[in-house]
């Protein structure tokens, strides 16, 4: 059996490509591995057990997070805040888009345009006055103050990509609908809604993963320790003082382990999202 | 045009006008509160010396006569630099590797794809602390606790075990690498994105005409790569600049200049010092920096694409 010089050329190159690869895939999986297992160590083993995976499994931190870490308070605020956040902003967001895409008003383009501008404005100190306002409004240490600041967060974002979307969705259903007697409002929950689903998926998954993340606003505007979120927890929970290793890793492993797995399940949807949320900003 | 049917009086058309404004209230309604309202204020409130509490004093530029001197401020700058400069030439220039490693015909592509956009989805506070562990110096019986040291020492090279956190000599590096280890997914699937659209008739064309691989990656891939590029540089600058939660959470409470960013110095003058207008002081001198790079940034790349 021959190989031509091209043949052998070829293999050697797609080796070290595969090396190269593999080697960056590892240093990507491997931290994330390792957080697991150092979430099944006890509290000595975890610095005297080399292992790579530790012979007694010690599930018992993960109790231990959930009820004395409190993060049983921590997982449940998330959870509120990332499905009522989302709620909110799939509602809204729609409405708008719906409005600057098929209806007419006075205002429209500009009013369009400021929500646009603000995608490209960073704001990076904008947590000082939102704390100002808030504590003049009495919503600092409320779920509703922190939901309202998350939900204009993603505003803009969602707007944008959902107008685009109808933008070049044909019309006719929606005339078809109007005709029939239908108003506004009832075409743009039977007719427009539901063909925007593809937007909506993006819209829904990109919002979620943000507020799930979300750790300055909650620093800000909560200091009670029963309304915040999984990111703020964390941080409480690893005082100044003495960390408990193993706990910690349980209550990172429980943060993370919903991101990864609605990556995976929607990672179209998300690295979608992602990136047309990149290339506005 | 066919579009408003459901009116049947002179005045509907208003009517009309007016309840299809009604759909974008709610979304204007907190726009104003939460963004407008607070952008204008943060200028505002620069303007004035105040603790947050009780009555402000009208100072003028005085916060930002200050900021002008204050040297932990600028060298919080040029670390936020530092941690840019690392994300633009480390992270980039891997993340284009290996954007053209998955642009090529290879087998487990999708798989490679699936895995680098792993670190970019999990949050700053998981990163940092899981991080935090790994680099950890400290030591059991002998051992070393942290991963990365212990690993040192069995492989032979004991010498290299090294506080990484604490010591301001490696810290800012580690900070910028972790930052990178988090962020190069972003940029990689940006890229691959970007190189899939290149035409391969292109590729097939210079190669017709004689040129080698090398040749082929600067005056084909490289030139039609500018838009995407520009777009990357531009997010890594204002990714990098702001980064903050991810220090907060690696350089475990440990908030001290050496590890300093902007936003840290604001969150400081905030919740530190109680000094409200300094703060948005120096929010309003940050801000505007950053959009004054992302325009500059956008003009230069124009300039490129009418070349």
């Amino acid at each position: 059996m021959g190989f031509n010089k091209y043949q052998v050329q070829h293999f050697f190159r797609n080796t070290l490509l595969h090396i190269f690869l593999l080697t960056v895939t590892v240093s990507c999986l491997f931290p994330i591995f390792w957080m697991i297992r150092s979430s099944l160590m006890s509290g000595t083993t975890i610095f005297t057990d080399q292992a790579l995976i530790p012979v007694d499994l010690n599930w018992h931190n993960y109790v231990v997070a959930w009820t004395r870490g409190n993060f049983a308070v921590y997982f449940i605020n998330s959870l509120i805040y990332t499905i009522s956040v989302v709620t909110g902003i799939v509602v809204i967001a729609s409405l708008a888009a719906f409005a600057f895409s098929r209806l007419q008003f006075p205002g429209k383009n500009a009013i369009f345009y400021v929500f646009v501008a603000a995608l490209m404005i960073p704001l990076p100190g904008s947590f000082v006055p939102l704390f100002v306002l808030m504590n003049k409004l009495h919503l600092v240490d409320t779920r509703m103050g922190y939901i309202l600041c998350m939900i204009n967060v993603g505003l803009s974002l969602s707007i944008l990509l959902l107008k685009t979307f109808f933008d070049k969705m044909s019309p006719d259903l929606e005339n078809a609908a109007r005709i029939d007697g239908c108003n506004q409002l009832q075409i743009w929950w039977y007719v427009a809604l539901p063909l925007a689903a593809p937007a909506l998926a993006v819209v829904v998954i990109y919002n979620s993963l943000n507020v799930w993340n979300e750790y300055i606003l909650a620093t800000v505007l909560l200091s009670n320790q029963d309304l915040m979120p999984l990111q703020r927890g964390l941080m409480v929970f690893n005082g100044p003082y003495q960390v408990d290793y193993p706990v910690l890793m349980a209550g990172l492993t429980m943060t993370a382990i919903p991101v990864i797995a609605i990556y995976l399940l929607m990672q179209k949807h998300i690295v979608k999202g992602l990136s047309s949320g990149a290339v506005v900003g | 045009m066919f579009v408003k049917t459901n009116g049947r009086y002179s005045n509907t058309k208003s009517l009309d006008a007016f309840t299809n404004f009604l759909f974008i209230v709610p979304a204007v309604t907190i726009f104003i509160i939460f963004y407008v309202y607070p952008f204008f204020e943060l200028f505002n409130l620069s303007l004035y010396q105040w603790s947050g509490i009780g009555p402000k004093t009208f100072v003028g530029m005085r916060n930002f006569q200050e900021l002008a001197t204050d040297k932990v401020w600028w060298l919080s700058m040029g670390q936020a630099g530092y941690v840019t400069l690392i994300a633009l030439t480390f992270q980039n220039a891997l993340a284009f590797a290996l954007a053209l490693a998955c642009d090529r015909e290879i087998r487990m592509k999708r798989f490679y794809r699936l895995v680098f956009f792993i670190p970019p989805v999990l949050s700053e506070v998981v990163v940092g602390f899981l991080w935090n562990w790994m680099l950890n110096s400290g030591t059991h019986q002998g051992h070393q606790v942290g991963l990365v040291n212990n690993f040192l020492t069995h492989i032979g090279f004991p010498q290299l075990v090294h506080d990484w956190l604490s010591d301001p000599k490696t810290s800012l590096t580690c900070i910028a690498v972790v930052h990178s280890w988090k962020g190069f997914g972003w940029g990689f699937i940006m890229l691959l994105a970007g190189l899939q659209t290149i035409d391969r008739q292109l590729y097939e064309a210079a190669r017709i005409d004689g040129a080698g691989s090398w040749r082929l990656f600067w005056h084909v891939t490289v030139p039609m790569m500018v838009p995407v590029i520009m777009v990357v540089v531009m997010l890594t600058i204002l990714g990098s600049m702001q980064v903050f939660v991810l220090i907060f959470s690696l350089v475990n409470q440990g908030l001290v200049y050496h590890t300093d960013v902007p936003v840290i110095r604001i969150f400081s003058s905030m919740w530190g010092t109680n000094q409200f207008g300094y703060a948005c002081a120096q929010a309003v001198v940050f801000g505007i920096s950053l959009v004054a790079v992302s325009f500059t940034l956008k003009a230069f790349s124009n300039r490129i694409k009418q070349v």
